[in-house]
């Protein structure tokens, strides 16, 4: 078996400024792998060079192509990498604004994804994002209303149907939770995990919510100051972390 | 099916004067399949942390951890996700699961993680919450709401969800009535009787006697202390 996505030596600077430096690892399909770190630490840097937003001053990132095995994207012709975005990839942003088209309608929203990869028939459309937007609890009589009008659970909802309606292999969220109330939240992760164990989705979450982690990634990243400090197994990381910062991070957090 | 050898562990706290803190030293011992071993000691011996190693909760920091053919102490994260998944089951003392979901399939996860299908994870979970008499009205809540003797069965439930070779129980006796006690050890001589390797720690020194083949005292791990 090989790796879904196989990060090699990605390093990104702002200037004089490390963003991140020397960040490895393999994330294997099916796999949730966390990365957390306090504001600042190169998370998002590392997500944005990850999928081809930003790109790295150093490092390979390859991933393994439906059609032609492991390639390194960063290599890719433009046109190549935004087909591999539109078929095999979702970004589910921090800010749903950020994700979707405000000034197209709920089913629009998911439909035009199904659309730029070929779907023309507009009764298939419509029905599949009905279908998509009840798996995200969205109910059909709000199908023809725009994300204006929905609540930031709601879009952050309507957001992730209209990352997966196409069913991407790899999922990169940022926060994905953040900035919703927890009541909210749970219900995102309980649907964000029934998808990625129905759908097989593998995932790179970016977070500084360890509660978040512990219930969504096999796997964490620990960063500060760009540079990756400790890797593991989630349980193991939180439970019994070996690095400075990470017992800094963990015993931070407070008990309810 | 489980065989440890020579495994010690120490804490360091980077954040307090990077103090070491050895834990264990020369940790070893091993359980064959159908066998079920208890680990006894003092509250502070090392019970917890040598059980927590071997799950592969903490880094074992020397020694050798096999379970089946992979050394947990040695192993990568997705060896050891697989190791979980199929042969290895936990029971800890506290139910931790998605706000939400329900119970039953909060203990039917186990075995579709394993590759069953839904229909027989269904199948399990409801025989299985049945005899640990959680009352079928609960079945469609979550979990989180209920209390914790409730909590506390519904994570044995998931424990004996899916078939393991090996199993490691966390006072599984704990906060439990004499008809759920006695549940609870029938479903550990099933376990016994199929063939898993059982590791357990019960303060409960009669459930002890009940299931247990062997004691191992954790105490002759701990290292001497500097006084």
């Amino acid at each position: 078996m090989t790796p879904l996505l196989s990060v090699q030596g990605v390093t990104k600077h702002y200037g004089a400024r490390l963003g991140c430096g020397d960040v490895n690892f393999d994330l294997w399909p099916g796999e949730v792998m966390g990365i957390v770190g306090e504001s600042g630490s190169g998370k998002s840097t590392l997500l944005s060079c990850l999928s081809g937003q930003l790109a790295p001053d150093a490092g390979k990132v390859v991933f393994d192509t439906r059609a032609d095995g492991p390639r390194d994207v960063l290599t890719m012709s433009e046109p190549e990498r935004r087909m591999l975005a539109r078929t095999d990839w979702a970004f589910v942003h921090q800010n749903a604004r950020d994700g979707l088209r405000m000034g197209v309608s709920a089913g629009g929203n998911v439909g035009e994804r199904l659309m730029a990869v070929g779907a023309r028939n507009y009764a298939d459309i419509r029905a599949q994002a009905i279908d998509w937007l009840g798996r995200v609890e969205i109910s059909e009589d709000r199908v023809d209303d725009r994300p204006r009008a929905f609540s930031g659970g709601m879009q952050q909802r309507l957001q992730i149907a209209r990352n997966l309606v196409t069913g991407p292999r790899l999922v990169f969220m940022d926060e994905p939770t953040g900035g919703l109330d927890v009541s909210v939240q749970a219900r995102l992760l309980d649907l964000l995990r029934g998808l990625v164990r129905e759908m097989g989705l593998s995932a790179v979450i970016v977070t500084h919510d360890l509660a978040v982690v512990r219930l969504l990634a096999d796997r964490l990243m620990v960063m500060k100051g760009g540079r990756v400090v400790e890797t593991g197994l989630t349980d193991q990381v939180l439970d019994d972390p070996q690095h400075g910062y990470t017992q800094l991070l963990v015993s931070s957090v407070l008990q309810v | 099916m489980i065989r440890i050898s020579d495994v010690s562990k120490s804490f360091v706290l980077h954040n307090q004067g990077s103090a070491v803190i050895p834990v264990m030293e020369g940790a070893s011992l091993s359980v064959a399949p159908g066998e079920c071993v208890a680990l006894v000691g003092n509250s502070g011996a090392g019970k917890s942390t040598l059980m927590r190693m071997i799950y592969g909760n903490y880094l074992a920091g020397a020694g050798r951890i096999m379970v089946g053919d992979v050394d947990v102490a040695r192993a990568e994260p997705r060896e050891i996700l697989t190791l979980r998944r199929e042969v290895l089951g936990y029971v800890s003392q506290f139910l931790r699961v998605v706000p939400r979901v329900p119970t039953l399939e909060v203990v039917a996860e186990p075995v579709l993680a394993a590759g069953g299908s839904a229909a027989e994870g269904e199948a399990r979970a409801r025989e299985l919450l049945a005899r640990l008499n959680i009352p079928e009205r609960l079945w469609s809540l979550s979990p989180t709401t209920f209390s914790g003797g409730e909590q506390q069965r519904v994570n044995i439930a998931r424990g004996f969800a899916h078939g393991f070779p090996a199993l490691l129980l966390d006072e599984p006796t704990a906060s439990l009535d004499a008809t759920n006690r006695a549940v609870v050890l029938e479903l550990i001589e099933e376990a016994k009787a199929r063939g898993a390797a059982i590791i357990g720690i019960f303060h409960d020194a009669e459930a002890r006697e009940a299931v247990c083949d062997r004691e191992i005292d954790v105490s002759g791990f701990t290292p001497a202390r500097a006084a």
